[in-house]
């Protein structure tokens, strides 16, 4: 099990594992802190809020409150939820602009009806999934976050929660509660053919069911799935049947390529250069 | 914690139907200067127990004559927006607790941030 010991839900629970030094880390670390931007903007997006509108939401999980400060740029209000006091004492630090309160929320949200217009969690929700004392039970735990969420959000409204859920069984335990509870939608996928850039979004809708948004880099992945064969007159070269192709030959490059641009990643536009080898010097 | 927080602040103590609105016992209350978004305030007055409000602000000596009762146009009012503005975003309790209405559980509020952490029973 030597991946457990990456995941930090194994290592401590939340208002233990982050104490004063790993919340350092969230104000110090710039590649945490892009990151975290990053996952915050795309939540952002999928929550599509009406534009023009300075809306009140809520953030769970919001440690530091580096999720805080894009809404803050985006000029919404916030409120928002963490078990760490360490993490919102940064969060004070950095003089945040948004109300922040010590619960959690796996004794459910401690909101009245109807008074958030949207949702987001960067990393927060896996940590429901651990029962880190002898009266914890996760499914119940994330029936009553799920169901305290549900009606403090007003109807119509989203939610979305950047998750890092360890297997299958853990992401169809926090999508059945999330249904128990009266919620509609499902999860989101970006760039699913990486497997470091690939993250999940949990997009929940709150009365109203809308359309779930697509994952980002996932269009090369649903091209392969037609449900026909199409009809070619092109052969096929005996040097694909033959298996890999020669390294650092022409073929080998462009598929190295395509891989990447189905990963996500940046690659340069083909070319009649591409592949092409320099003329000798001596 | 402003007092836009505590105005959605609920107690969620096991057995508790309506804890709201919490009391607040201040021992520190700062005034926070923050941008005025007139817009923002308008499409919160509808969503705000204007009581609750009325009482939090009074009893930190804050309510800078807020009248009892929500005027009828607020919209296009600017002097009342402004009133509403500063006591829900300006006036922040810094030391103190909050106390459910209901059962009387206190939840101490320290540098600003409410605890609203339950005991094992109370959940």
């Amino acid at each position: 099990m030597s991946s457990s010991c990456r995941r930090p839900e194994h290592i401590a629970p939340p208002e233990v594992f982050y104490n004063e030094e790993e919340a350092k880390k969230y104000t110090q670390n710039s590649r945490i802190i892009e990151i975290q931007n990053q996952m915050s903007e795309r939540a952002v997006e999928l929550l599509s809020l009406p534009e023009d509108q300075t809306c009140l939401l809520l953030d769970v999980g919001c440690g530091s409150g580096l999720s805080g400060d894009y809404l803050s740029e985006e000029g919404h209000h916030w409120v928002g939820v963490d078990i760490s006091s360490a993490m919102l004492d940064v969060a004070v630090e950095r003089e945040v602009e948004g109300g922040l309160v010590l619960a959690d929320m796996g004794q459910g949200l401690p909101f009245r009806a109807g008074t958030f217009d949207g949702c987001i969690s960067i990393s927060a929700l896996q940590w429901l999934c651990n029962a880190d004392k002898k009266s914890h039970s996760p499914p119940r735990r994330l029936h009553s976050f799920f169901s305290s969420l549900y009606s403090c959000l007003t109807r119509g409204a989203r939610a979305v929660f950047q998750i890092y859920p360890e297997n299958s069984e853990q992401l169809e335990l926090i999508t059945a509660q999330a249904m128990r509870a009266g919620f509609t939608g499902g999860v989101v996928v970006d760039y699913p053919n990486s497997t470091k850039a690939k993250k999940f979004f949990l997009c929940l809708f709150a009365g109203v069911s809308g359309v779930l948004p697509k994952g980002l880099g996932s269009e090369t992945a649903e091209r392969g799935v037609s449900s026909q064969a199409h009809f070619t007159t092109q052969r096929l070269r005996y040097k694909a049947m033959k298996g890999k192709n020669v390294k650092k030959s022409r073929d080998w490059i462009m598929e190295k390529k395509e891989r990447r641009r189905r990963q996500g990643r940046e690659v340069r536009a083909d070319s009649k250069y591409t592949g092409r080898h320099r003329r000798p010097h001596f | 914690m402003k007092l836009l927080t505590h105005n959605m602040l609920t107690s969620h103590v096991k057995g508790v139907t309506k804890g709201y609105p919490l009391l607040i016992k201040a021992t520190e209350v700062k005034v926070n200067e923050v941008d005025f978004n007139p817009q923002f305030i308008s499409r919160m007055i509808p969503k705000i127990e204007w009581s609750a409000l009325i009482q939090a602000a009074e009893g930190l000596g804050h309510l800078q004559d807020l009248p009892s009762a929500v005027a009828p146009d607020f919209e296009s009012n600017e002097d009342f927006l402004r009133k509403v503005h500063r006591a829900l975003l300006e006036v922040e309790v810094i030391e103190g607790c909050l106390q459910c209405p209901e059962s009387g559980r206190e939840f101490p509020i320290s540098r600003g941030i409410p605890n609203m952490l339950l005991n094992e029973d109370e959940s």
